[in-house]
Parts: structure tokens; C-alpha cells; sequence
């Protein structure tokens, strides 16, 4: 599949969100790869855009992009649409397949650990290098084939994680534990992401400001690979620990930095990652319009 | 990659229809006494607690600000409740302004996410307080019925 189109949806809603939309300021968590256990709010749309530089031992260096479609179905259930690429370093750029997840908030109320439920479908292909999870033997091995071959490799996952996150005087505690099934015979794989998470400030200022301390929120995550079914464990795994850093602009959009560190000889030894994002007010209510019904 | 287009077209049909569903059933729970009621389960603890910003200068204009960010949108601009599907009730009502500013902040900490208003437990404490203060000092508006009032107007309704 060739990817032309794949920026033009990334080019259209990005125009769309910068031109089009009332932006909401966002209070997002530094995190690339761990979840904390808040939801899009209700009827609201994020549009986040994703990079990945990985270095590749015996290989091609790598920069591989995602972007997402974050919708609050309601303020229990968030749905996302993930579109994925990747282009290696004096070889190609290929579009790498598509996600659709769900995540949905099981009790009602704030406790010392929340926990969420998260169902993921993937349609991917052999090429894909997006990072967003590592499970089971996942290692930078994995990723030494040429485009050409890899993309003919054709994954259909499920994906099911148990999204634990606690918050006290601000900080954010989260821990995901994450098993994958490839559709066709395969083992269940398992993988960990924690993260941990402050803003610099936590009392609001009076004045609208950029630079402000509570916009600007630090963090530290590490991820990792657990085996699988057959082989449970650390032997043969990848493990990455990545500080980050958001800055919620009071203009509405998000940015992120996270430089990740592989921390044996499986990973890749470095994956520096960068997104932006914007919120969108009322998306739901714009969708609703369209199909003939009352906002 | 074969099979990737109808899985595509079934996602993104999907993903319309969560669109579709999710605001009717936010419309469905979405009562404004519902919401109300909340206020009154909070804990005996949460309600007795001091909002420790209740001398500080800058809180209601720090509040007003976190204001438009984060619930203007649901609430409305002046905080007289919003319009629409994603429609907040008010808080210059009598039973918000009349609560204690600890069971404030324990329902925007905790939310009422089955009627559809999220947990806001991100914002950290100084800034949930910060807000408590700015809803505070709104008032009741005029022409705003008094609990009471609100429950006789509802049983005269046909």
C-alpha cells in the first residue's frame, strides 16, 4: 500500500485542527508508551502526530510516525484509531497498517489505584517499527529485514492491557501490564510499561503564560518485554527507559520529547520520540450534525 | 497487505457508530438533579475539608482561567450551564453554591462519569482548589430556583 495517502489524512487533520476547530487546552502526561487511567473527555477529539528515531545495530537507521484519533465516546469509554509508517534510512517508506483501541474505565469513582481496561485490534505488517509496545521476544534483531520483506509478513493482534494508575500530590503513578495474541498460531506475549510523571508547578497562575511551570510536565517511563506463554521471563527480552517531558501550550496544543535508552544488548540503543497534539471541542457534536441528528 | 480495506472500513464504521452511541447515551443520564444529588454523597471527611487558597489573592482569577479551559465547554461560558447534547448543569445553582467547598472539590476530583462528567483528578489539588474558589465566588444567579422550587416545578410538569 503506498503512502501518499497516509500524509494526506496526517495534512488534513492537522489543517483542519489548526484552522476549523475551537482547540481546548489539554492537561496531557508525558508518556509515549504508558497510559494513565484518564479518558478523552466526552465528545471531544485529540489528533496527536508521533515520531520515532531508532538507531539499528547491523542495519539501517529508522524514523518511524504514527498518528492517532483520540475520541471521548463517553466519560467511561475512549476510542482511538491509530494510522502507522516508517522510513528507513536509505531504504524506504512504507505505511506499516492500522490500530483501533478501546479503553474503558470500569468504577465509577477516583481510588488510590485506578484501574482501566484497554482492547486493542492491530492490522499490521512486518515493518512496522512504531515502538508502541515491546512484549514478549521483541528485540532490534527483529527489525534488520528490508522493507521489501518485511512488509510481505502480515500480523492481525489482539492486544489486552491492564492500565493501574494512581495520582497524589501530583504525581502520576502508572503501570500497564500488557499480553498480545497473534491471531494466527501464536503464543500469548507479555510486556510491562510504568511511568511517573509530575508538572514542574502545581498551583495555576492568574495569567495566561506559555512558560509557566504547570504547563510543563516531566516524567520517566521504562518498558519492556516478559516472553511469552512458553518461555515467561526476562531471558531473550528488550527493556527501554525513556525520561519525557509535555508542554501543555495554552493555545491548545501538546508537545512531546522522550529520549529512550535501551538498557541491554536486545534493544535498540537508542529511540528519541517527539509528537504534538491538539484537543478539538465538539467533535462529537460536528459528527452528529453530519448523520442528521440535534447537537 | 490484503484484508487491510474492509478491516479498515469496519473500524472506521465503528468508530462512527461509538460517536453516534456515545452521545445518546450521555443524553439519556444526563439529569440535572441526577448531577446535583452527587454533591450530596460526598463523605462527612471530604465535606469538613478547608480549601487551603481561601486567603490566597490569586486563586479566583487562576480559577476563572482552569475554568475556561476545562468546563466552560459543559457548563457554559458564565457558568450557567451549557447547551446542547454535551449539556453541564448550571453551577450558580442554589445547590452549588450553597455546598460546602469540600464536597466541590471531591466531585470534580471524582467526577460523575456515568452521567458523563470526567474525573479531573489530573488537575492537581492547588489547581482543583483553585477552581472550588472561582465557582464559589459566582453566586447564585438571579432567576435561579431554589432546591425547593426546583423540585416543585418538576412534579407540576405534565
Amino acid at each position: 500500500m503506498r503512502c501518499a495517502w497516509y500524509f494526506f489524512v496526517v495534512f488534513a487533520a492537522v489543517c483542519w485542527s489548526s484552522l476549523f476547530v475551537r482547540p481546548v487546552a489539554a492537561q496531557e502526561n508525558p508518556y509515549f508508551v504508558t497510559y494513565d487511567h484518564y479518558l478523552e473527555e466526552p465528545g471531544n477529539l485529540e489528533v496527536e502526530y508521533f515520531s520515532t528515531y531508532g538507531t539499528q545495530r547491523g542495519g539501517n537507521n529508522f524514523h518511524s510516525f504514527w498518528t492517532e484519533f483520540e475520541y471521548g465516546a463517553t466519560a467511561w469509554w475512549t476510542t482511538e484509531f491509530y494510522l502507522d509508517a516508517q522510513t528507513t534510512f536509505h531504504d524506504s517508506t512504507v505505511f506499516t497498517g492500522f490500530k483501533w483501541e478501546n479503553r474503558v474505565r470500569p468504577l465509577k469513582r477516583e481510588h488510590w489505584i485506578n484501574p482501566v481496561l484497554y482492547v486493542e485490534y492491530e492490522n499490521t505488517n512486518g515493518a512496522d517499527k512504531t515502538l508502541k509496545e515491546v512484549v514478549g521476544h521483541d528485540g532490534e534483531s527483529d527489525y534488520l529485514a528490508t522493507n521489501a520483506e518485511a512488509r510481505r509478513e502480515i500480523a492481525r493482534e489482539m492486544e489486552l492491557k491492564l492500565l493501574l494508575s494512581s495520582t497524589a500530590k501530583g504525581w502520576n503513578f502508572s503501570e500497564n501490564i500488557i499480553t498480545e495474541k497473534n491471531l494466527s498460531n501464536e503464543p500469548w506475549e507479555f510486556g510491562y510499561a510504568l511511568g511517573v510523571s509530575r508538572p514542574l508547578g502545581l498551583k495555576a497562575a492568574a495569567k495566561r503564560c506559555n512558560l509557566c511551570r504547570q504547563n510543563i510536565v516531566a516524567g520517566l517511563e521504562m518498558y519492556g518485554g516478559l516472553g511469552d506463554r512458553h518461555s515467561f521471563g526476562l531471558k531473550d527480552t528488550s527493556h527501554y527507559l525513556a525520561p519525557a517531558v509535555a508542554w501543555n501550550l495554552p493555545s491548545g496544543w501538546t508537545l512531546r520529547l522522550s529520549s529512550g535508552f535501551g538498557l541491554n544488548g536486545n534493544s535498540h540503543k537508542l529511540l528519541m520520540r517527539w509528537g504534538v497534539s491538539r484537543e478539538i471541542e465538539g467533535f462529537g457534536d460536528m459528527v452528529r450534525r453530519m448523520f442528521g441528528g440535534k447537537p | 497487505m490484503k484484508g487491510a480495506v474492509p478491516a479498515l472500513l469496519i473500524c472506521a464504521l465503528l468508530l462512527v457508530a461509538s460517536v453516534v452511541a456515545g452521545g445518546q447515551n450521555d443524553k439519556k443520564s444526563a439529569k440535572v438533579e441526577d448531577v446535583y444529588a452527587e454533591l450530596g454523597k460526598a463523605p462527612e471527611k471530604a465535606r469538613g475539608r478547608v480549601n487551603p487558597l481561601e486567603k490566597d489573592a490569586e486563586a479566583v482569577a487562576a480559577g476563572r482561567l482552569l475554568f475556561a479551559d476545562h468546563c466552560a465547554e459543559c457548563h457554559g461560558e458564565n457558568a450557567e450551564g451549557g447547551s446542547g447534547r454535551k449539556k453541564g448543569p448550571s453551577l450558580r445553582a442554589a445547590e452549588v453554591q450553597n455546598a460546602a467547598p469540600g464536597a466541590i472539590f471531591w466531585l470534580l476530583t471524582n467526577g460523575v462519569v456515568r452521567k458523563g462528567m470526567p474525573v479531573w483528578s489530573r488537575l492537581p489539588e492547588p489547581q482543583r482548589w483553585a477552581l472550588v474558589r472561582f465557582i464559589k465566588s459566582l453566586g447564585v444567579a438571579e432567576g435561579e430556583p431554589v432546591p425547593a422550587s426546583r423540585a416543585a416545578a418538576k412534579a407540576d410538569k405534565p
